[in-house]
């Protein structure tokens, strides 16, 4: 009887297929991040590894393989760590890596210090300007990145809008130098990663409960003091999230310094590409890569414990 | 819920029956309008020292816009607050000498009770040493004691209450504001907790003033009630006066139930009026002061408690206050019975009669037919 009943709830095609080699719905669904993960996160990220532990050699591919087939039926492992002692001993790459994170921190601060007004405004406006607001702030998303970039190559160069704007209003005498410096790379990265500290941090404001504010008013906290104590330490969350995905993309940032920057910002994501295009030394490249997402690993830990707290206690 | 009232009125002073008595805040003429809405409509109000006063309405009666216009969280469109004698006009929130509970409690999530009880102590700028003392006594006084290093997520719905109850009280202001305050609180709860907050307001001696829409919470805390309908006042007076002898079919039908005869006026005189009501089928006789032209129309409000129903017919008399009808519903409530009675007028009477005997030797029953009779104190005369 139970058999009969069971057999009837069975499926036919294909959800009776899956259910045969024993996948339910459910499984199938949570597979699918998961198989995302492993084809186009873990599966790249283990061939970078093998080509870090490899070596270097003039060929096609430009590296030597991991596994040799010496003679029938024996293979020999290769694995040298030649790539991270190098990486270690040769100061450019340690000063590439504090280098950027240097300037990663430093845009980061700029970023919150810009941002954090910007996200209080819209979250303290009208209702019905708030999503235009927000509009605004993702509208720039809809140009290219490069062509935006390229864009402020034409404000801040000798002869470009902001040396002229400045000249003719008689503020300076002669045209600033600040393309090609890591004023440029810092300005550059401000505002191409603004909008990720803006949104985080405005989904925070906007759930802050007025009537806490009310309440610090209430027992005599005047508002510049209420902001301080309650709004401050209630959108910590929001300064964390916003700060890391600024802090994260930044460090690894290759194309603002290297249209912005000039020649002696050095940073590491400019390295990795000299080492992968301009020496071809994709094992080193590639020990450099793994080295930068060991760095990275860490905040990216923190982002996602902050997100995690989030979720748990509005 | 009329017999869970302590007796507050009698053992303290009316202070607002003594014309010497100088108003301890004064509400004078406050309207306050958002756009077209008018939520305050021309309020004025005097609540003395001492008093545990209560806004008592339903939703949109104005009764917490009243309140946070008392708080200094909006301002009047017109008409001015004094409290103390002070005018509030142009005083924020933040320095008036008053202090708010607050419906959702409004606790500071990342800080702990202790420091939330302390936060308006800190804003005073008080010793550190007394700081400590107070927030002590007051987390004693809302029997916390224990719970000073929680958060305020590890405590439960009454224990927040309680914590929001003494961050406004340490402070010890003029004022006290409690908005819905045993709003969100179950059943059970919510009736201890009465008892306890008016146990608190008179071990503290503050100035209460309670917004509520539960008119048993009402009536079984304040020492008076100000009932509210569309941003007016429709009556002030005690527990008592409001119940007893309200001024208007709104007050009336908010306050407990009612039933409402329509009528004329026969005679008005200092001592009694005499109503001809055809929904009663009888005259009825109110032993209050009249002061109504004779023809006036009028209702007569007769609470269901205060009817006598028997399957008798009462002795003759003159027939005054005196109806019959069917039993066409009854619930039985345990300690009471309602029944609902089907006059041959088609008015539908209610009366709530105490079970005395046990319901199996209850004599009344469906399709039986009922004299109700009342006194004459029973009844209020009402025009509108």
């Amino acid at each position: 009887m139970a058999e009969t009943i069971q057999s009837e709830m069975r499926h036919t095609g294909f959800l009776g297929l899956l259910q045969r080699v024993g996948l339910s719905g459910r499984a199938l669904v949570m597979a699918v991040p998961y198989a995302w993960l492993l084809l186009f996160f873990l599966i790249p990220f283990l061939i970078v590894l093998k080509i870090a532990l490899a070596e270097s050699q003039m060929a096609i591919p430009p590296f030597t393989s991991l596994i040799e087939n010496v003679e029938e039926l024996k293979y020999q492992i290769t694995v040298t760590f030649y790539n991270f002692h190098y990486m270690v001993t040769d100061d450019l790459y340690i000063v590439a890596y504090l280098n950027s994170l240097k300037i990663a921190f430093i845009s980061t601060i700029c970023c919150l210090l810009l941002g954090y007004p910007v996200a209080y405004a819209i979250a303290k406006a009208d209702p019905k300007w708030r999503a235009p607001l927000l509009m605004l702030i993702i509208l720039p998303f809809w140009t290219s990145f490069l062509i935006r970039v390229y864009a402020w190559i034409g404000i801040l160069s000798n002869n470009g809008v902001l040396n002229n704007v400045l000249l003719w209003l008689g503020i300076i005498d002669q045209p600033l130098q600040i393309l090609y410096t890591p004023v440029a790379t810092y300005i550059g990265i401000t505002y191409s990663y603004l909008p990720f500290m803006i949104l985080p941090l405005y989904s925070t404001l906007e759930k802050l409960d007025n009537t806490l504010l009310e309440a610090a008013a209430d027992l005599g906290c005047p508002p510049w003091k209420a902001f301080l104590k309650i709004t401050l330490p209630l959108s910590v969350p929001g300064m964390i999230a916003g700060s890391l995905l600024v802090f994260i993309p930044a460090t690894g940032e290759f194309v603002i310094p290297e249209l912005l920057g000039g020649p002696d910002t050095l940073m590491i994501g400019r390295t990795l590409w000299t080492e992968f295009f301009n020496n071809r030394d994709w094992p080193l490249a590639s020990a450099v890569a793994v080295a930068l997402l060991l760095f990275l690993v860490v905040p990216i830990m923190i982002f996602q414990n902050v997100q995690g707290k989030q979720g748990g206690h509005p | 819920m009329a017999n869970a009232q302590p007796s507050r009125t009698q053992t303290k002073l009316e202070p607002w029956r003594d014309p010497n008595e100088k108003p301890y805040v004064r509400i004078e003429k406050v309207t306050k309008k958002f756009g077209d809405f008018t939520a305050v409509d021309d309020v004025s109000l005097s609540i003395y020292r001492g008093e545990f006063f209560s806004l008592l309405g339903g939703s949109g009666s104005g009764k917490t816009t009243l309140l946070r216009m008392l708080a200094g969280f909006e301002r009047p469109t017109e008409g001015k607050i004094f409290i103390d004698g002070v005018d509030m006009s142009n005083v924020p929130p933040y320095e008036r000498p008053v202090n708010m509970m607050f419906q959702s409690y409004a606790l500071f999530p990342h800080m702990t009770v202790e420091a939330n009880i302390a936060f308006g102590l800190h804003q005073d700028k008080v010793p550190a040493a007394e700081i400590k003392e107070r927030v002590a006594d007051a987390l004693n006084l809302v029997q916390l004691g224990q719970f000073g290093k929680r958060k305020p997520h590890q405590l439960s719905g009454g224990q927040r209450q309680r914590v929001a109850l003494a961050r406004a009280l340490v402070k010890r202001p003029k004022l006290l504001l409690l908005d819905e305050p045993l709003g969100a609180l179950d059943k059970k709860l919510r009736e201890q907790t009465q008892f306890e907050l008016v146990n608190i307001q008179e071990k503290v001696g503050i100035t209460f003033v309670v917004v509520t829409h539960d008119q048993e919470e009402a009536m079984t805390m304040s020492s008076r009630i100000a009932v509210m309908n569309r941003g007016y006042i429709a009556q002030i007076g005690t527990p008592t006066e409001i119940y007893e002898y309200p001024n208007s079919r709104m007050t009336a039908e908010f306050i407990g139930s009612v039933n409402m005869f329509h009528g004329r006026i026969l005679e008005s005189e200092p001592d009694h009026s005499l109503i001809r009501s055809d929904e009663a089928n009888c005259d009825l006789y109110v032993s209050h002061p009249g002061h109504l032209a004779p023809g006036t129309e009028c209702w007569v409000a007769v609470r269901p408690e205060k009817v006598t129903i028997s399957k008798e017919p009462p002795p003759t008399g003159d027939g005054r206050n005196q109806a019959n009808g069917v039993v066409k519903e009854i619930a039985y409530l345990g300690d009471v019975s309602i029944y609902e009675i089907l006059l041959d007028t088609g008015k539908r009477v209610r009366v709530t009669a105490p079970m005395v005997t046990r319901r199996t030797e209850m004599p009344i029953t469906w399709e039986d037919r009922v004299y109700l009779t009342w006194r004459p104190f029973a009844g209020s005369v009402l025009t509108n």
